[in-house]
């Protein structure tokens, strides 16, 4: 169970995040906080004629945080926002346990569906893509 | 560690506990929480239990007989936690749903009625938010100033420091007897000894302590003292406040409501005498009661015993974390409790207490509400806590798994 959680990929995304900085303006920013662990994960997103044209993330955290980050910010670069709204459904769904069906168009944030076992690291792996939803609804 | 020696037999204590006994759909835990909360003998589930089953009635109001005997074991419950204490009558103590209500009780009561702008209050850097944020909020409500008494590198309070901070304005100081995360034990018969010099009152939160020493109210000569029954091996939602006789007749009260009262009338109400006057509604009478069994159960094994054998854990706690590579321990090392905040390596105090938790060892990884004290240290770190029934095996498996989580994120060795 355990090296479900901790896999290889996760690490690896901990150690070595993808998408970490921020953006020089303009830009959106949105901040996210996780009060009782202190885990913060704060994003940048530019969103030119309704796609996310590119996204950073920065802060502080567990693996899980900011694992989940780096992925996030892989997966939604490029994408749509109706795109962006679908995969925040799906990664949420997938930590849950909750996702039924394909998981294959996820990519490496298949690598969170072992958080479902562990469920007071829900809110570590959610964090970053409740983050950006808030960040999204800015946009719209 | 020279077993023979110790007062306490932690394994007969577990058989006391439901909690520590098998069960077949559950894993044995390493309970190592206990500054969140402890875990509860059979004799205060069967208190409260028996309270529930046969002789529930509301207190101090019903015609009957029933009613009667619960007001009996309530206010027995309140005698107890007088004793316990070594209050010098049951009427000091007002029965709270624990240490938070207990506090804010006092923030709201006493402070609003008695700290004017203008006038100091002094809180440590080492308090919980429960002692922190009632005094940030009457600060800024009565125009007060909210002094900060800082901690030394090593995570101490210096006395010093406090003279420096009280003046004629200083209303009270407010500290915790040990701190939730360092596990520091502060000297409060001094610290009470300089506020009062200064004309200041002062508060001794007695949440982490109470479980784990003995606590003397006519020793420390504090004005205000209060405790959770849950982290004494009591139930959740009962706490008690411990205020001099003279402070509670002079505040107003805090809730008002049922049975806090002589006579209302239009014209005018008049409040019953403390402590009735500050347990406005329905109190928590089956938790009363249960804190009753609880305090009993600390007493039957022996404060002194308790304090004996806990020290000598905490000593061996101390030297297994510290020879442990990777780990950096938080807090004072004399003078200490078994509270030990700590971090291993880089790796984040969350993904610790996870791979404790698999291994079925219970920890808190966090900020463990007290956001300025962890900002301090440098951000969340993991708390372990001992209790009366853990022992040197679960230290070990403590150190064992943290052996453990240093491979599972690549550090050799």
């Amino acid at each position: 169970m355990l090296d479900e959680l901790y896999q290889a990929i996760i690490l690896d995304h901990y150690r070595q995040p993808r998408g970490r900085g921020e953006l020089e303006p303009p830009k959106i920013t949105q901040e996210g906080f996780n009060p009782s662990c202190g885990d913060e994960v704060i994003i940048d997103l530019r969103v030119e004629d309704g796609r996310i044209t590119d996204v950073r993330f920065h802060g502080h955290g567990c693996s899980i945080s900011q694992a989940s980050a780096s992925m996030m910010t892989e997966a939604v670069r490029g994408k749509t926002l109706a795109e962006a709204h679908a995969l925040i459904q799906q990664a949420t769904a997938l930590v849950k346990g909750e996702l039924d069906g394909d998981f294959e168009t996820l990519g490496d944030i298949v690598a969170l569906a072992g958080v479902r076992y562990f469920p007071v690291r829900v809110k570590c792996a959610t964090l970053a893509w409740h983050t950006l939803e808030e960040a999204l609804k800015q946009v719209e | 560690m020279k077993t023979a020696r110790l007062s306490v037999n932690a394994g007969e204590v577990r058989r006391q506990f439901p909690f520590f006994q098998p069960h077949p759909e559950m894993r044995s835990v390493i309970y190592l929480d206990n500054a969140a909360t402890t875990q509860k003998p059979y004799t205060v589930i069967e208190a409260v239990s028996n309270f529930w089953a046969h002789h529930n009635a509301t207190v101090h109001r019903g015609g009957h007989g029933v009613g009667a005997k619960a007001s009996e074991l309530y206010e027995a419950a309140r005698t107890r936690v007088a004793q316990f204490l070594n209050a010098r009558e049951p009427n000091e103590i007002v029965f709270t749903r624990g240490t938070t209500e207990a506090i804010n009780l006092v923030a709201t009561a006493w402070g609003e009625a008695f700290v004017q702008a203008g006038d100091e209050i002094i809180v440590t850097e080492l308090e919980h938010h429960a002692n922190l944020l009632p005094w940030m909020r009457l600060a800024e409500k009565q125009q007060a100033t909210l002094k900060v008494w800082r901690i030394t590198d090593d995570g101490r309070l210096n006395l010093d420091d406090l003279r420096e901070l009280l003046t004629e304005r200083t209303r009270l100081v407010a500290v915790s007897h040990i701190s939730n995360v360092l596990g520091g034990v502060n000297p409060v018969a001094e610290i009470c000894h300089l506020a009062h010099a200064a004309g200041a009152l002062c508060l001794v939160d007695a949440a982490q302590s109470i479980a784990h020493m003995r606590v003397d109210v006519q020793r420390i000569e504090c004005d205000f003292l209060m405790f959770s029954g849950h982290k004494a091996y009591g139930p959740t939602g009962i706490g008690a406040l411990y205020a001099k006789r003279e402070h509670l007749e002079a505040m107003p009260p805090y809730h008002v409501g049922g049975g806090m009262v002589q006579t209302v009338r239009w014209e005018r109400v008049r409040w019953a005498e403390p402590p009735m006057k500050f347990e406005a509604g329905t109190p928590p009478i089956g938790e009363a009661i249960g804190l009753h069994a609880a305090l009993d159960f600390i007493d039957s094994i022996g404060r002194e015993a308790i304090e004996s054998y806990e020290h000598e854990l905490t000593q061996y706690a101390l030297r297994r974390l510290q020879e442990t590579p990777g780990v950096r321990l938080y807090g004072p090392v004399p003078d200490r409790t078994g509270i030990f905040a700590f971090t291993l390596e880089d790796i984040h105090p969350h993904d610790i207490a996870t791979v404790l938790d698999t291994r079925d060892i219970a920890v808190r990884a966090g900020l463990h509400c007290a956001h300025p004290l962890s900002e301090r240290l440098g951000g969340p770190t993991v708390r372990a806590s001992l209790a009366l029934y853990n022992d040197t095996d679960h230290i070990d498996a403590l150190i064992e798994a943290l052996h453990h989580t240093r491979q599972v994120f690549g550090y050799a060795g």
